[in-house]
């Protein structure tokens, strides 16, 4: 195969299943679904691979109130009627008016893109149905200007889901799907060197199993996630804390440090704070 | 020889469609896994399974096929009540209780316990037309299993035969087929929409503008109107535990469906029927509840009521005083209800049992007379026209 493929960055550890997955995806030409648990690294997922392959990244973010339209073209019909009032020449042309969405500005690329859209699940819930054709296809009609607009390149398409909603089937059927498992700690090893290369072997290793301990504690609503790990190891470093105030030994101090950065909810930290006690209480 | 495959990944209740699976011969083609059985695994479960539900149903129909026993497949899923129990226990516990039942020495050990346990309540329990755990106000606790479904081995000693647990196994296949998934649910709860506008304006008002704009003589005036907005109030009440075992996961997925369908939704749960009392946390109801006058008082008349229950009971428990299974209600269900929907009039009353056996359960021909015959199945049909009942 002359085609390159996707092996991960200096920056961004993709398991041997994520790169397979991003590879069939750009093969076949097939938009990519990537779910998984929140803070696994998931929209950074396109901007890695434009990079590592340069190639140009278009992102889309979803919110509630986008529509699939406005990814392919907007005319702006108020500022064409207030240039008609002005007597703009301009207005002679509806070309003038014609917004390109990021699906038309992927299409219309020189080379090979990436396109990220964002949390399609935000979206209202016939939204991925009114990408269909277009994601088939690869081209679309501007009825404005009579024209139709093709992919030179068919783009590499990343879309990523929190599953807030369920996609359609149909949308499904077109598309790979990825879950981004929760790293075991070996790849949160990898990924912990790849982002703090310096870091002390012992308090990588303090951190770790403390963080794998705190995201074992029962009932927690949102559990501590890569990003959240990397963040605390940011703080840790940043305060200098040394290793050895992380063991969770003495039972007295067994509120890991900064804890703020992983427990990210009120009443996970209320829990939190009440296992401890009652640790402490069985420990005496 | 991969079409094999494909009709076992569809007999183990992974739903492969011909187009996934032509697209991943498609990759197979372009040369992506080559000769390495884990890109073959990877690479087909990227193209094949479309859902982080479906991956353990995967893994083990890969492993069937590439182990080559395929008939010790077919013998799994022949063995129908052991099926049925292990499909339903897939459903409903999390991967935790999954391995929780594996450290009780897996199925057979669990289902020895089971009966155990069974012979257990019987004892406590006789003469009784309901099932009513006693461990917990869970039906998922550590066994997370439905207390009907495991009487399968046991002879009708009482109202409910065995002929009548074949029924449901039937009905919990039946529950796949029609396929009242979330989307399905959202789809049909959109009917209820009514939307209004209200907020700060921030959409173009084309009629509106048009208008000024020529009577200003052709300059242009633009006006704008607030976005329109979902302004229904849905209130939502749900029974659990009890004989709702079954229904429990379809309800909380109608739950889930309706939190993001609405700005307005209250929820709240009862058990078996509507008393005094209702919870807004099923977990904490013995120590955080709402008064059922005081609800009335709070949500005012516009709201829209829903109930969702299967209505299967005693009737007592809703002709009585004191008839409640829970504790001694002062004032009959019937009275209650009553008040409720004299409260609210546009309400349905959503049952998870299949219509055709409504007629031979008493206490749901009651609740349908009490609701004004405005009982509808929890089915796609149901829902459309309790929608078309509320609106």
């Amino acid at each position: 195969m002359t085609q390159p493929s996707f092996q991960g960055t200096d920056q961004y550890v993709a398991t041997e299943e994520l790169r397979s997955a991003v590879n069939a995806a750009m093969t076949l030409s097939r938009p990519l679904l990537i779910k998984g648990e929140p803070g696994t690294g998931k929209t950074l997922l396109a901007s890695e691979v434009a990079r590592s392959l340069g190639m140009p990244l278009f992102e889309w973010h979803i919110k509630s109130t986008t529509k699939a339209q406005q990814g392919l073209y907007e005319y702006d019909a108020v500022s064409r009627l207030r240039d008609s009032q002005l007597g703009d020449s301009r207005v002679k042309d509806i070309a003038n008016y014609i917004l390109k969405g990021k699906l038309w500005e992927a299409f219309e690329c020189e080379t090979r893109p990436v396109l990220l859209i964002d949390e399609i699940d935000k979206a209202d819930i016939e939204f991925p149905n009114d990408l269909l054709r277009e994601l088939d296809r690869m081209d679309f009609y501007v009825y404005e200007t009579r024209q139709t607009v093709r992919a030179r390149h068919r783009p590499l398409i990343i879309i990523t889901s929190n599953n807030e909603k369920e996609l359609p089937d149909a949308f499904l059927r077109r598309c790979f799907f990825h879950y981004i498992r929760f790293p075991d700690e070996e790849t949160m090893r990898r990924i912990v060197e790849v982002h703090y290369p310096k870091l002390k072997q012992e308090l990588l290793r303090e951190a770790l199993s403390t963080f794998f301990k705190v995201r074992e504690v029962p009932g927690l609503k949102k559990k501590p996630s890569t990003s959240e790990l990397l963040d605390w190891i940011k703080l840790l470093l940043a305060e200098d804390i040394p290793p050895e105030a992380l063991r969770t030994d003495d039972t007295h101090k067994a509120i890991p440090p900064l804890y703020g950065a992983l427990l990210k909810n009120e009443q996970d930290v209320h829990l939190f704070e009440q296992l401890l006690f009652l640790h402490r209480r069985s420990a005496r | 020889m991969l079409v094999k495959f494909f009709f076992l990944l569809r007999s183990a209740g992974v739903p492969v469609s011909i187009l996934e699976f032509l697209t991943l011969l498609e990759a197979l083609a372009a040369g992506i896994a080559q000769a390495s059985p884990e890109r073959f695994y990877h690479l087909a479960r990227t193209c094949l399974v479309k859902d982080e539900r479906y991956y353990d149903r995967f893994d083990r129909a890969f492993a069937m096929f590439f182990k080559g026993i395929e008939a010790g497949f077919a013998v799994l899923t022949r063995d129908l009540p052991a099926d049925w129990l292990t499909k339903l226990a897939e459903r409903t516990l999390s991967a935790e209780e999954k391995a929780r039942v594996q450290a009780l020495g897996g199925w057979e050990k669990l289902m020895e316990t089971l009966k155990q346990r069974l012979e257990e309540q019987q004892g406590r329990h006789q003469g009784g037309s309901k099932w009513i755990g006693t461990a917990g106000t869970s039906p998922f606790g550590a066994y997370g299993y439905n207390p009907e479904g495991v009487r399968i081995g046991q002879e009708g000693s009482r109202n409910r035969s065995a002929v009548k647990i074949w029924d449901r196994r039937e009905y919990a296949n039946l529950d796949d087929q029609v396929e009242l998934g979330t989307r399905n649910i959202k789809l049909a709860l959109r009917g209820l929409r009514r939307f209004a506008r209200r907020g700060a304006a921030t959409e173009l008002d084309l009629p509106d503008t048009i208008d000024s704009t020529a009577r200003s003589g052709g300059w242009l005036d633009i006006k704008m109107v607030p976005e329109r907005h979902n302004a229904v109030k849905v209130l939502l009440l749900l029974d659990v535990g009890g004989s709702m075992d079954d229904h429990v996961r379809i309800c909380e997925e109608l739950f889930s469906a309706a939190r993001s369908e609405f700005k307005h939704l209250e929820s709240f749960y009862f058990h078996n029927f509507i008393y005094e009392k209702l919870w807004r946390d099923n977990r904490r109801r013995h120590a955080q509840f709402m008064r059922t006058d005081e609800l009335l008082r709070t949500y005012h008349a516009d709201y829209k009521l829903i109930l969702v229950g299967d209505a299967t009971m005693s009737p007592y428990e809703i002709e009585q005083p004191g008839g409640s299974i829970e504790h001694w209600n002062e004032e009959s269900g019937r009275v209650w209800l009553g008040r409720l929907l004299h409260h609210y009039r546009k309400f349905a009353w959503l049952n998870p049992q299949p219509a055709e056996r409504w007629r031979y359960t008493q206490s749901i021909a009651i609740t349908r007379k009490l609701v004004e015959d405005r009982m509808y199945p929890l089915t796609l049909a149901g829902l459309d026209d309790a929608i078309e009942a509320l609106s």
